[in-house]
């Protein structure tokens, strides 16, 4: 299987706004979130009906016995609920900007279509699965489908932001096309595998827009709990009139609908949505696009990450990592032989050779102009350089070599295969140099350890997947030997070598036995079962339909390192959601302590010892709870949107960390926040 | 020895012992539930009822089993004390239709709420064919349901939880009778009373004539506690010197009523292989019994401001120290016995004791039931909590979902909803308006202790309200079985959607369950949610009374 490394220079998508711009964002979500104030877009979400309803109720009260009170408390109310659809407005217009700009990357073209009678030109929403088109130089491909004849470079820019053009061509992993991307060269046939209106860029727009967003799991798990919280507090709420009645008391009504609203949970019920559209557009920013919201949380709960070697764990190339004399020769003449002999060998592998070499002898040395280039060939397995001294140079496959020094009846090739062998044992590939005058005995002079190069930093990422109590396993062609000596310098847990598409899939199935999550990435055609059956498949954007279609998520850099990232958004989206689940509930505790002494301290002058933030009068501690309430969704917009700093550590501490933070700062802020804004509201009239 | 002494000095031996026996009783248990061997006895009973005991059940099925026995002896209790005049061993005691339904779903649903008067309520057959045999069995079926519930936590997909009928056997057989008769002998030899005599009438030194009922007192004592039941022999419970004569036996009393409930977390820790589990539910359950202990034995002391506290509704050979244990042993758990007089306790004291039964009754609650009350406290705290470590919430590698936490909140509505609705609506109706003895929020508190004692299953009376009339007894009945028995399908059916997932694997992204910092957690659920529910209302009762 192939897997291209592609490096996002430019990205179309927009990025991520900086706090202060999103404030910014703001203004123009006002009337979006105006015109959710309709109760029928609210009764289904059981919060904010309340809300809504308390409201309402309110209004009326304050038109009927008018008071500064009573028109504050009202308006608040109402402004609660402007707050709370400000959130996901404010998280839908992202979206919607880059819904935009997708949009007018949509194929608008005709479509050529061949039919037995030869080429007709329809409209591309006209065409049907099966059909046949023809797309040429400077054409835009007018729906989603596979080459079937042809080759060509496409720019794909227009969805994956990547501006260096991708080939494309009949058969293959790399044969599938998206609508409304442009041929650059050539002319390819593409047979349409998706309906109009179902392509992937209608996908997209529908996804980043949240127009076919479901609910997730864990998202109607807490809109249970919420629900169920707001029907404790309502009757909480609605039995006081006769446990305050059984003291002679009755509390007016507006002050139970302030008390009800500031109950509930209104702050995580006003941002769950918003945290759940943020969450995806977090996988957008980083070109990944989810299929489903199940499937970004999924990505939280992976415990098991199955990694391709090649491209993912390693460089896509072997890489030059040691030179051995061999017999008597001096370690700096092999090295400059070894130099010699790769710079004409323009393959990576000659290339790292040279690099490092070059590292070695401190210098850096030209071809000679009068030296003849002998070319790698399947047939001699080595390649080399004849000096006009006479000097031949070659350097390839270990056995290739070692035969021409012995027929030659040249030394150190017994030397040099021993060595060689201990490279190739240790996971290594082993190049022999080779040096000798023309007719005279070649000897053999080194040997050079090529070996697969761990990309930088997987190590430590890899500790750190283990601290998040993540298993990884590198999945990899290579021969166990090979497969165990990288598997062990990247520090992986696990690893599958020789790995059959048919393996991949077992070893899936089995880590599902055992309650496991499994995530992967794949490209291929061969992945497509496998990504099907992982809870979350990653397809590469470079790979064929197939394995789009099967995966939940296609990355658009086609990165597979980016899996890595992706399980740290399904966290980061659930602890955000957990985190102001948290901080929503234990700030009820200082609200009641603002309400219970102003509604009851009139029968129960006792009760004011309940007020220990020193309050200034019962209608202010009302309203202080109310505003807070209201101004707290506001405020914690921005978090919700970016969500919660997220730390690879162990679940203990990060438990008790966020405990910390949005438990015990969830029961203290409150205290803080009404207290302050006691201190203004008292100025008020009628306070 | 100072009052404070003996105080701390009875405590301590409480503890002490309570520790010495949680762990091989906790195991104990684990064993008479895991094992595949029946006693003779318990083979016979099965061939009689035509019991199958390898067959498990599903949650449905479990859920059945428990209502259809639990409804046929509400019914044969109800019968039993409405003809009891008709029936053997009559002494002329009577019963009005709702007090027997009252009754007999008291004692069916582990309430042992009595609106009669203990001795000449209720005749000799009625105490021990009827009353006696729910003590043992409604405790039974209490643990049975705490196991399935352990047992869907420990089931790999097979969606089993056991078999009712075979639970409920051996926690009869095995565990409660054994335990039983041992207490019976212990509170036999400190001077309870165990005899078939006829009562005696007496000439008082005033001349007047009184008739001192006596009967099975020990044994009927003993089952009474140990199965966190609390239905007196007599009217005046464990303050009665038949039930409870002196220190001693008062000390066996609350080690009775709290041996099995703190001894199910190690049963727990055993049965689901990881005994640090059992240990952070013991933390949890643990710190909430002392913390009530302090406040109400603090409560109690610090009132009247004498240095012997408030001796009011005390028994004078218990004192404030040990009245206070019992007090807070008794509302802990599902028992509701007392040995004083909880309305002539301090605001904050009865108040204390109130909130123990609020908090759903879990610290540490009555034998099974607290432990599954601990469970769906555990199951909130990791819904709530869990979702910060990045994961969905999961215990024991189980996940809970969006069905799992409709169950856990089901659960945790059901009995709020209960107290709110019942005492409020209580105070809407001027026939239960005019059985509050007290008026302003002392009134207030006992029509409220009343619905909270009886939707929780406690079944101690705060005093002062006058309970056996229709209105109360019929809906504090209902209040009874609702508490009782919509819980328990909320367990049973949580249980079986466990029973039906794979067992996660713990790895170091899993939330831990077994650390202090969760026992806190869930101390810190239990305590929010309920103080956020009741806060209102306890301000409205002991808080204004304990500040005006």
């Amino acid at each position: 299987m192939t897997v291209q490394l592609a490096s996002p220079t430019t990205q179309s998508m927009p990025k991520e706004p900086a706090g202060s711009s999103l404030w910014r964002q703001f203004g123009p979500a006002l009337p979006g979130a105006a015109a959710k104030l309709d109760p029928r877009r609210l009764w289904h979400q059981p919060v904010l009906f309340v809300v809504w309803v308390s409201a309402a109720l309110t209004t009326v009260l304050a038109g009927v016995h008018p008071s500064w009170f009573a028109w504050l408390v009202a308006i608040w109310l109402w402004a609660t609920i402007l707050f709370a659809n400000l959130a996901e407005s404010v998280a839908e217009g992202r979206g919607k900007a880059q819904a935009d700009s997708l949009r007018r990357t949509r194929a608008t073209a005709t479509a050529r279509r061949l039919t037995p009678a030869g080429e007709e030109e329809i409209a591309a929403a006209d065409l049907r699965l099966g059909d046949h088109v023809v797309v040429e130089a400077g054409q835009v491909i007018p729906g989603d489908g596979d080459v079937v004849e042809g080759i060509a470079t496409v720019d794909e820019s227009a969805i994956t932001g990547e501006s260096a053009p991708v080939v494309r061509e009949a058969g293959g992993d790399r044969c599938a096309v998206t609508g409304g991307t442009t041929v650059l060269s050539d002319r390819i046939v593409i047979q349409i595998t998706a309906k109009p209106g179902e392509t992937f860029i209608d996908r997209m727009i529908a996804l980043v827009e949240g127009a076919e967003r479901q609910k997730t799991p864990n998202e109607i798990a807490l809109g249970i709990l919420l629900t169920v919280l707001t029907i404790i507090f309502l009757l909480a709420v609605s039995t006081i009139p006769p446990f305050a009645g059984w003291s002679g008391q009755r509390p007016s009504v507006l002050v139970l609908a302030a008390l009800l609203v500031c109950l509930i949970p209104t702050t995580i019920g006003a941002l769950l949505s918003a945290i759940g559209i943020a969450g995806m557009d977090r996988l957008v920013q980083r070109n990944v696009l989810a299929m489903s919201g199940r499937a970004v949380e999924a990505a939280g709960d992976v415990s098991t990450l199955l990694l391709d070697k090649t491209g993912t764990i390693t460089l896509g190339n072997r890489q030059a990592a040691d030179v051995v004399a061999v017999g008597r020769n001096d370690v700096n003449a092999v090295h400059r032989l070894a130099h010699l002999s790769s710079l004409a060998d323009e393959t990576p592998e000659g290339r790292s050779i040279v690099t490092w070499t070059a590292e070695r002898l401190g210098m850096t040395m030209d071809t000679p102009s009068d030296a003849v280039v002998v070319p790698f060939t399947a047939q001699t397995r080595m390649s080399g350089l004849d000096l006009a001294d006479g000097t031949q140079l070659r350097k390839g496959a270990a056995a290739s070599v070692c035969r021409l020094v012995r027929d030659s009846g040249g030394s150190g090739a017994d030397e040099a295969s021993a060595v060689a062998d201990r490279i190739s044992a240790a996971g290594g590939t082993p190049l022999v140099v080779a040096a000798g005058a023309t007719g005279a005995p070649i000897d053999a002079v080194g040997v050079i350890h090529l070996k697969d190069v761990v990309k930088p930093g997987m190590t430590e990422r890899f500790a750190q997947l283990r601290n998040m109590g993540i298993r990884t396993v590198m999945i990899t062609g290579d021969n166990p030997l090979t497969a165990k000596a990288i598997a062990d310098e990247a520090g992986v847990d696990d690893f599958l070598a020789e790995a059959t598409p048919e393996d991949k899939m077992r070893l899936i199935k089995s880590e599902q036995e055992g309650g496991r999550l499994v995530a992967m990435t794949g490209d291929g055609t061969n992945d497509a079962p496998a990504l099907a059956q992982a809870d979350v498949g990653v397809a590469m954007n470079t790979g064929t339909s197939a394995a789009k279609e099967a995966g939940n998520m296609v990355d658009l850099d086609s990165d597979p390192t980016k899996l890595i990232d992706i399980v740290a958004i399904g966290k980061q989206l659930l602890i955000t959601r957990g985190a102001l689940t948290t901080f929503s509930i234990a700030n009820d505790l200082a609200k009641y302590f603002a309400i219970i002494p102003a509604m009851f301290v009139a029968s129960h002058p006792g009760l004011s010892a309940l007020n220990i933030m020193g309050l200034h009068s019962s209608n202010s501690a009302i309203l202080s709870a109310v505003i807070f309430n209201a101004l707290i969704i506001v405020a914690l917009i921005p978090l919700s949107l970016k969500g919660v700093r997220y730390r690879p550590l162990r679940a203990d501490q990060l438990l008790a960390r966020n405990i910390l933070v949005y438990g015990l700062g969830g029961v203290i802020a409150p205290f803080i926040g009404i207290k302050l804004i006691d201190l203004l509201v008292q100025l008020l009239p009628g306070m | 020895m100072s009052e404070q002494a003996s105080g701390l000095l009875t405590v301590a031996v409480l503890v002490a012992a309570l520790a010495a026996v949680h762990v091989p009783l906790g195991d104990y248990i684990a064993r008479v539930f895991s094992s595949d061997k029946d006693l003779a006895v318990e083979r016979a009973f099965y061939r009689l009822s035509g019991v199958n005991p390898q067959s498990q059940q599903r949650w449905s099925r479990y859920a059945v089993s428990v209502l259809a026995f639990s409804g046929v002896s509400v019914v044969a209790l109800w019968a039993l004390c409405t003809w009891q005049g008709r029936l053997p061993l009559d002494r002329g005691a009577t019963m009005d239709w709702h007090t027997a339904i009252n009754t007999a779903i008291s004692f069916v649903t582990n309430t042992n709420w009595q609106s009669y008067a203990g001795e000449s309520g209720a005749s000799a057959l009625v105490q021990t064919l009827g009353l006696a045999v729910q003590n043992f069995v409604s405790a039974a079926v209490g643990i049975a349901v705490a196991v399935a519930l352990i047992r869907g936590l420990v089931a790999r997909r097979t969606g089993l939880l056991g078999n009712f009928w075979v639970d409920l056997t051996r926690a009869t057989v095995r565990l409660l009778l054994p335990i039983a008769f041992l207490g019976a002998v212990l509170l036999l030899a400190g001077g309870v009373i165990q005899d078939l005599a006829a009562p005696q009438v007496v000439e008082t030194i005033t001349g007047g004539h009184q008739t001192i009922e006596s009967g099975l007192v020990s044994s009927q004592e003993a089952i009474k506690l140990l199965g966190t039941n609390g239905g007196g022999f007599f009217n005046a419970n464990s303050a009665h010197p038949f039930e409870n004569p002196n220190g001693f036996t008062n000390l066996v009393e609350i080690f009775l009523i709290l041996m099995i409930p703190f001894s199910l977390p190690r049963a727990y820790g055993r049965l689901v292989g990881d005994k640090r589990q059992g240990y952070a539910v013991l933390g949890f359950m643990a710190f909430l019994w002392t913390s009530m202990l302090v406040v109400i034995t603090w409560a109690e002391q610090a009132a009247a401001g004498s240095p012997t506290g408030a001796m009011e509704g005390k028994e004078v050979r218990f004192g404030v120290w040990s009245s206070a244990l019992f007090a807070t042993s008794t509302t802990a758990t599902s028992t509701g016995a007392v040995d004083s007089w909880h309305e002539s306790f301090s605001p904050i004291g009865g108040g204390g004791a109130l909130t123990n039964m609020l908090l759903g009754e879990v610290g540490p609650g009555g034998v099974g039931s607290g432990l599954y009350g601990a469970l769906v406290v555990a199951i909130l705290a990791v819904f709530i909590a869990g979702l910060m470590v990045g994961r969905t919430p999961e215990i024991l590698g189980k996940q809970v979902g969006r069905k799992e936490i409709t169950y856990a909140a089901l659960y945790s509505i059901t009995t709020p909803a209960l107290v709110l609705l019942g005492t409020g609506a209580a105070l809407l109706v001027s026939g239960a308006k005019g059985a509050i003895l007290a008026t302003g929020p002392h009134g207030l508190t006992e029509i409220l202790y009343a619905y909270a004692s009886a939707s929780n299953n406690n079944g101690s009376a705060f005093g002062g309200l006058s309970a056996d009339q229709p209105y109360l007894n019929l809906t504090l009945g209902a209040c009874m079985l609702l508490g009782r028995f919509l819980p328990i399908i909320a367990v049973l059916a949580l249980a079986g959607s466990f029973a039906a997932q794979h067992r996660r694997p713990t790895t170091d992204g899993t939330m831990p369950t077994h650390t202090p910092l969760f026992a806190g957690l869930m101390v810190g659920v239990a305590l929010l949610v309920t103080g956020l529910t009741f806060l209102p209302v306890l301000a409205l009762g002991p808080l204004a009374e304990a500040l005006s």
